[in-house]
């Protein structure tokens, strides 16, 4: 039986891969704002587990913000991606370091 | 009466001024007119209040002229208190500088800084009047420094040569070390009392006397003994003792009249005069008194016996004037303070007039100063040889002259006196009366008798000098031979001094001094058959029969006993004690602190140290920001999980 437990370990793993993801990242910037999308996704899971798991509905309402919140910070994440790329020739993490103290 | 004392201590001080400021338009004349009017003012309201004090129609005067500041209930102010003692002290202080004005007039003739001499000599007879007159210490400080800043300015006088530079820069350092114990002294007694008034600190003298410091611990001071070591380390320093004189033969770099002033008269003896103004405090402390007698002593011989060896005319009364000191101190420290008061008197005048007579020589030829190139002068200079031969009369002590009343008196007060060491100095002054008289008239044998060592061409020259030199010389003999006469009696036995000197009953030498008979009749006679007027025609004779009668001999002796003689020449190495020990030593600390204590420790560890590690420590936080996207993210991440996990384990 796949009980309540299950859901909430496959979303914190979902997490930590995308937190992983982040740090370990070291080429693409591409890749960074899937990660911050797995993110958000797993949060979304943990939101729709525990909203059906405890009967509040809110939770699922919260997940439908999130996704519009989502596809908007991923449509303005893109825009600077092309922006950056069209200024530095490249979207190489290791090579963006302008903000180093 | 307020009034009168002001105009004593200004008029000098405005003819100083104008002459110092103004010098360009007074001109020559009006400068040694302003400043000989000024201190000739000064000296008639002076002689004019000793007068009303004597007779009894002024009483003495102490009061405070104006408070220039209360501190935590300790008056500053400037007073006056006047005195038997502090007026008697004027009158021989304006006395003397107004000779010494005039005196200048011819001097100083040719020298292009005229105007500032007289406003130099001017202002030094403000300051010493203002150290004598002061009711208070820190008025006495006051005029300790600015006499002792006069002095340095007028040994330096003539700024361009190197020697006088040197000589004016050692007398200001030996001084500073005085100094420095006086101020220790003054604020010892501040710290015991609680004021700086003469009278309150008198007065509360004697309940000190029992109270105790701890400066190492484990080692009480009394708390009198303290204060009077301390100021008498001010005296030694102002005036010359062993082993602070090494300044005053120095300071002959500087014009005569400010030698007969300032280095023979007046200033040196302002420590003499501290001294016996403080006897109440010193009358408490026995331990003291030895040490002023037992250092006093070493003055007045050892003094003596360099002036033996010296052939530069000034050098040789500079010795004798530390040697005349010493004979000062030992009568303080034999509690004889009246004695040495007498004799500062009479050495002020005597020895003013043996220094004034030496300019004149020195005038006559041509600022040439070696003795061993004089002789024979008597015929050129009569005036001169005569006033120069009363002078060392009246310095070696020569029965009826004004020296023998005042030295004769420091003998015998020593001689009954109980104090520690008193045999020791007894020995000391015996011999020095022959020590004196031997090299006083060394000197003056060899300057004014025998052959005529000169080259023709000074000799053509050779000249009694101009009135304004010869008039002091007449006017200051007068007093060095008659003062002894008229004022020995009432000055030692007669409580001249009345409240002025304090001495305890157990210390009053002088009443001993006084039993057999203390008219100058009797002193006379006495004086006649006691070893110190046999001692100084000793001196007399050896002198005569050594550079006169037989001059091959000296230079046999002297080869004889070369060891004593490259002591003496070398001045008991004093000089080169002071330079290849306490100079090195002192630099080496100034070094040690400037290398170690300032560069590395506050410039390296403070200053530039704190600044580095706010560097360091900005670096080390700058690395955090690396620029790299992730690395923020999860820091924001690390620091979420963080903050959840707070809150888990506490909420």
């Amino acid at each position: 039986m796949i009980g309540v437990a299950h859901y909430l370990t496959l979303a914190g793993l979902l997490f930590t891969l995308s937190v992983a993801g982040i740090f370990l990242n070291r080429k693409n910037v591409i890749i960074l704002l899937m990660c911050i999308e797995l993110m958000l996704l797993a949060v979304n899971f943990n939101f729709i587990t525990l909203s059906r798991f405890l009967g509040d509905p809110a939770g699922q309402v919260f997940v439908f913000f999130i996704l519009t919140v989502a596809a908007a910070e991923s449509a303005i994440g893109l825009a600077i991606l092309v922006v950056l790329f069209r200024s530095r020739r490249s979207i190489n993490v290791e090579e963006l370091d302008s903000m180093k103290g | 009466m307020q009034q009168v004392l002001l105009t004593i201590v200004l008029a000098p001080l405005i003819a100083s001024v104008i002459a110092g400021l103004f010098g360009g338009i007074v001109g020559r004349r009006g400068a040694h007119w302003l400043t000989i009017i000024g201190v000739a003012i000064s000296f008639v309201l002076s002689a004019w209040v000793l007068r009303g004090l004597l007779l009894g129609d002024v009483l003495p005067f102490n009061e405070t002229v104006y408070t220039w500041g209360v501190s935590d209930g300790v008056h500053m102010a400037v007073g006056f208190l006047v005195d038997r003692l502090s007026a008697t002290m004027m009158v021989v202080v304006t006395f003397v500088s107004l000779m010494v004005h005039i005196y200048t007039i011819g001097y100083m003739h040719d020298d292009p800084g005229y105007q500032r001499f007289f406003s130099y000599i001017s202002l030094f007879t403000f300051s010493m009047l203002m150290l004598v007159m002061a009711n208070n210490f820190l008025q006495l400080f006051f005029g300790w420094e600015a006499v002792g800043l006069v002095s340095y300015l007028l040994i330096g006088f003539w700024f361009t040569r190197p020697t006088a530079i040197h000589a004016n820069f050692k007398a200001f350092l030996v001084n500073r070390v005085g100094d420095f114990g006086f101020l220790l002294g003054i604020a010892a007694i501040l710290f015991f009392t609680g004021s700086l008034d003469y009278a309150q600190v008198f007065a509360a003298a004697p309940a000190i006397a029992g109270e105790n410091i701890e400066i190492f611990s484990g080692r009480p001071w009394a708390a009198p003994t303290l204060i009077c070591l301390l100021l008498f380390v001010g005296a030694m320093g102002k005036s010359a003792q062993v082993p602070l004189h090494v300044w005053l033969p120095d300071s002959m770099e500087g014009p005569t009249p400010i030698s007969a002033l300032i280095h023979a008269a007046t200033m040196v003896t302002a420590g003499i005069f501290m001294v016996a103004r403080m006897s109440p405090l010193f009358e408490l402390s026995e331990t003291a008194l030895s040490v002023v007698l037992v250092i006093g002593a070493t003055t007045a011989l050892f003094m003596g016996l360099l002036g033996l060896v010296q052939n530069d005319i000034k050098r040789v009364v500079a010795y004798s004037t530390l040697s005349q000191l010493g004979y000062m101190t030992v009568a303080l420290g034999a509690s004889a303070y009246a004695a040495g008061i007498f004799h500062l008197g009479t050495h002020a005048f005597f020895k003013a007039l043996l220094f004034l007579a030496a300019g004149s020589v020195i005038i006559g030829m041509h600022h040439e100063q070696d003795i061993r190139r004089m002789g024979g002068l008597r015929r050129y200079m009569p005036i001169t040889y005569w006033t120069a031969l009363l002078g060392s009369l009246a310095l070696i002590g020569f029965p009826g002259f004004s020296g023998f009343f005042s030295k004769d008196a420091i003998i015998e007060a020593v001689h009954a006196s109980a104090t520690p060491g008193a045999a020791y100095a007894y020995a000391c002054v015996l011999i020095g009366v022959f020590v004196t008289a031997l090299y006083t008239f060394r000197m003056f044998f060899l300057v004014f008798h025998g052959e005529e060592r000169m080259d023709d061409h000074a000799r053509t020259h050779l000249k009694e000098s101009p009135l304004v030199v010869t008039l002091p010389l007449v006017l200051l003999a007068v007093p060095s031979v008659v003062i002894g006469w008229l004022s020995e009696e009432a000055i030692l036995f007669e409580d001249y001094f009345g409240h002025a000197l304090r001495v305890s009953p157990d210390h009053d030498v002088l009443a001993t001094v006084g039993l057999h008979g203390t008219d100058p009749g009797y002193f006379l006679i006495h004086g006649l058959m006691a070893p110190p007027f046999l001692l100084a025609m000793a001196g007399v004779f050896v002198a005569w029969w050594l550079y006169l009668h037989r001059p091959a001999l000296a230079p046999a002796i002297a080869e004889r006993f070369g060891w004593i003689r490259e002591v003496l020449v070398n001045k008991y190495y004093f000089d080169e004690f002071n330079e290849r020990v306490l100079a090195p030593a002192v630099r080496g600390l100034g070094q040690g602190l400037w290398k170690f204590g300032d560069q590395r420790l506050i410039d390296g560890a403070i200053v530039n140290g704190s600044a580095k590690l706010v560097g360091w420590l900005s670096n080390v936080t700058r690395q955090l920001q690396t620029g790299y996207l992730y690395h923020y993210a999860f820091a924001m991440i690390l620091g979420l999980a963080g903050m959840l996990g707070w809150l888990l384990l506490t909420g």
